[in-house]
């Protein structure tokens, strides 16, 4: 009988040897006369011990990890004669990082073929769409409403309502739309679960068009995720040639029929209206609101456009119930959450976990701190709008309601960590600089304050009227929260204002009055 | 799986430009796939596609113009023999980017966004490849890098300097 061995083919793999390793493995198997077969699996999201190698017993999955191409004969060796190798860590499943996680959305990422429709309903995939065609549309708008799903891309509008405004419109046609221009630096959940889990975004997209009674969807991809791109595109294929997706779906009267889009490197096409502008051909400028995409979005048709994250919640939803969903999570944040770690941070990865946990345990416990071994300075939560904290916040739940009465954000839940060499005015420069590069252009506050915004602080670290030009960008930074037409100028305040309250030292000497007053 | 991939791109040719802007014409919303599909034959979007696009499309040649500068993708001449995309955004900025990027424009002579003089190499940054856990990384020709350090980035350039 062969051995069956499992190697990630996810793109943070694959950029840390998985190809290699995998292909090395193959070589030295046949040289060795040793029957195996490796399945390419997406990744489990625990970056640090990439390239994972499992493999396959009668007591479940053991791994390995981090494996380069001159361990795998010494691995071999270890696994022909059932001995210790330095590299194992055991029962997968068993790992405390993945077994304190709770895997709902991700409940099958690195461990199916992302290729393979069988394997995706041999785990449990389609369950939630049969059940959704016997529902039926208002049985599961109420099913998606009672889950308490916020929208994943960062804004939390409750998909529930969302999709019931689009079942609700009238139109010859209605359009499905997933949002996969995944832009946020510390963000890859998108890509993690379109290479690693592909069917799930079909699966749930297909339910949303059955729901509101839309035939055609489209997925919007960033040009800087080929990998996920073409496992998008395989799943689309597979689904197609299986009835689940084109006419009558499942054996059901429904006609779903998808297609990616690919993006062409504007972060503003993150912005649901700038996409939608990009979808049609068109400048990713934004639109204004209303008229919302519900009833006025793609080719001016009503539109359910979510994040990948959102529709990949779903399946499950529909297949376990609402409640099963919504028991776990806190406040008005139902469900669960997956967490990406990133930057400067010793245990990184994707950490799906319900509603509720604590800044500091995901930073100090769950991520291990610093992999320079420095002290954690600031993080920044929500991308690269999103504010940055100290430690004296690590104290916030992670859940919607509290980021925001911390003048925060979760955005698209992506965490950067940074350790105690990191220049805060440099960091509150780049947000500006980034926000004057990606601007589409419409509105002033974003075109012309953020080029003011890069100028001022650049003043001040160059200390020319420090305190003057301080207030000058607190200023500016009103004006552009309340005055620009979308999250993109809108934002952008967060991590400077944040940057500017939580780590002002970094900017202006405390004047000498006030050291001796302390 | 180490051997570096190199593009190959066919010469602008008229009738063959022709022929892949009526392949993708059809679709709803088709400008920016037909212009992905141009510069996936050519390396780059020739000026003189710009208004075979317009009339295939019924738009006129300045709004295609417009699609074609809004988005970072799209070049407007053939990019150097490699291209070379260090991610410069804040996951890899907190992971000691910054210095890296640095030690690429030095090695190259060029900052950031350019060509080298030979034509053998374009450095770009790029704004996020989703690899925030494995930072710094870096992108040669489609091929991914990461958890980049001084040997690997020395290593990578000279690779893409051959």
């Amino acid at each position: 009988m062969s051995m069956r061995l499992f190697v990630s083919r996810d793109a943070g793999a694959v950029a840390v040897g998985a190809d290699e390793v995998a292909l090395a493995l193959e070589q030295a198997a046949a040289k060795r006369g040793v029957a195996i077969e490796i399945v390419r699996t997406g990744s489990r999201g625990m970056y640090w011990l990439e390239p994972l190698v499992e493999v396959a017993t009668p007591q479940g999955r053991i791994a390995f990890g981090p494996v380069t191409e001159s361990d795998v004969p010494s691995l071999l060796d270890a696994l022909a004669s059932n001995t210790p190798h330095l590299l194992r860590l055991g029962a997968t499943d068993e790992i405390p990082w993945l077994k304190r996680q709770t895997r709902l959305t991700f409940a099958r990422c690195g461990v199916i073929d992302p290729r393979s429709l069988d394997d995706y309903r041999a785990h449990g995939g389609y369950k939630g769409l049969e059940r959704a065609l016997s529902l039926g549309s208002e049985a599961i708008l109420a099913e998606v409403t009672a889950s308490g799903l916020r929208g994943r891309g960062g804004a939390g509008f409750p998909t529930g309502i969302k999709w019931k405004t689009v079942a609700q419109a009238k139109a010859d046609r209605k359009f499905i739309v997933c949002n996969a221009d995944e832009g946020d630096s510390g963000t890859f959940a998108d890509r993690m679960i379109m290479e690693g889990d592909p069917f799930l975004v079909i699966e749930g997209m297909t339910t949303a068009g059955i729901t509101v009674g839309a035939t055609k969807g489209y997925i919007y991809i960033r040009s800087e995720y080929p990998h996920a791109v073409e496992a998008m595109n395989a799943a689309i294929q597979a689904a197609k040639r299986g009835g689940y997706l084109g006419d009558k779906i499942g054996g059901s009267a429904y006609s779903f029929d998808l297609e990616v889009r690919v993006g062409a490197g504007a972060y503003v096409c993150g912005e649901e209206t700038s996409l939608l502008e990009s979808l049609e051909g068109r400048r990713g400028i934004v639109r204004a609101k209303p008229p919302l995409p519900a009833h006025h979005g793609l080719f001016g048709k009503p539109t359910v456009i979510n994040n990948v994250l959102s529709f990949a919640a779903i399946p499950f939803i529909l297949a376990e119930g609402a409640k099963a969903y919504a028991d776990f999570g806190m406040g008005r944040s139902r469900g669960t959450m997956p967490i990406q770690l990133a930057g400067n941070i010793r245990h990184g990865g994707l950490f799906e976990t319900a509603f509720g946990v604590t800044l500091g345990e995901l930073v100090d416990d769950i991520g291990g701190g610093t992999f320079t071994g420095r002290p954690v300075r600031a993080v920044q939560v929500g991308g690269p709008l999103g504010a940055y904290f100290p430690r004296a916040l690590f104290d916030t739940p992670f859940d919607y309601e509290a980021f925001a009465a911390r003048d925060g954000l979760i955005g698209h839940g992506g965490i950067v960590v940074f350790d105690d060499s990191v220049d805060m005015r440099r960091q509150a420069r780049f947000a500006m600089e980034f926000c004057a590069v990606e601007s589409c252009g419409k509105c002033t506050p974003c075109r012309i304050g953020s080029t003011r915004g890069v100028e001022t602080i650049e003043k001040i670290i160059n200390g020319e009227r420090v305190h003057e030009n301080l207030a000058l960008v607190e200023d500016l930074c009103n004006t552009m929260k309340f005055g620009s037409l979308c999250a993109l100028g809108g934002f952008t305040p967060y991590p400077v204002l944040s940057a500017l309250k939580h780590f002002r030292e970094d900017f202006a000497p405390i004047p000498t009055t006030l050291q001796a007053a302390e | 799986m180490t051997t570096l991939y190199e593009p190959h791109y066919e010469p602008w040719d008229e009738a063959r430009g022709a022929e892949i802007i009526a392949e993708h014409a059809g679709q709803e919303g088709a400008t920016l796939v037909i212009l992905h599909a141009l510069q996936e034959a050519f390396g780059y979007v020739p000026e003189a596609a710009i208004p075979m696009v317009a009339q295939a499309l019924n738009l006129s040649r300045a709004e295609v113009h417009g699609v074609f500068t809004f988005y970072h993708d799209f070049r407007h001449k053939p990019a150097g023999r490699h291209v070379l995309k260090l991610c410069r955004a804040e996951a890899c900025q907190a992971a000691g980017g910054d210095a890296l990027a640095a030690r690429a424009e030095a090695k190259l002579g060029v900052a950031l966004g350019n060509t080298t003089a030979d034509d053998r190499v374009t450095l770009e940054p790029i704004y996020c490849l989703g690899l925030c856990a494995t930072a710094p990384s870096a992108m040669l020709d489609g091929r991914l890098i990461g958890r980049l350090d001084q040997k690997r980035l020395d290593a990578l350039v000279a690779e893409a300097q051959r």
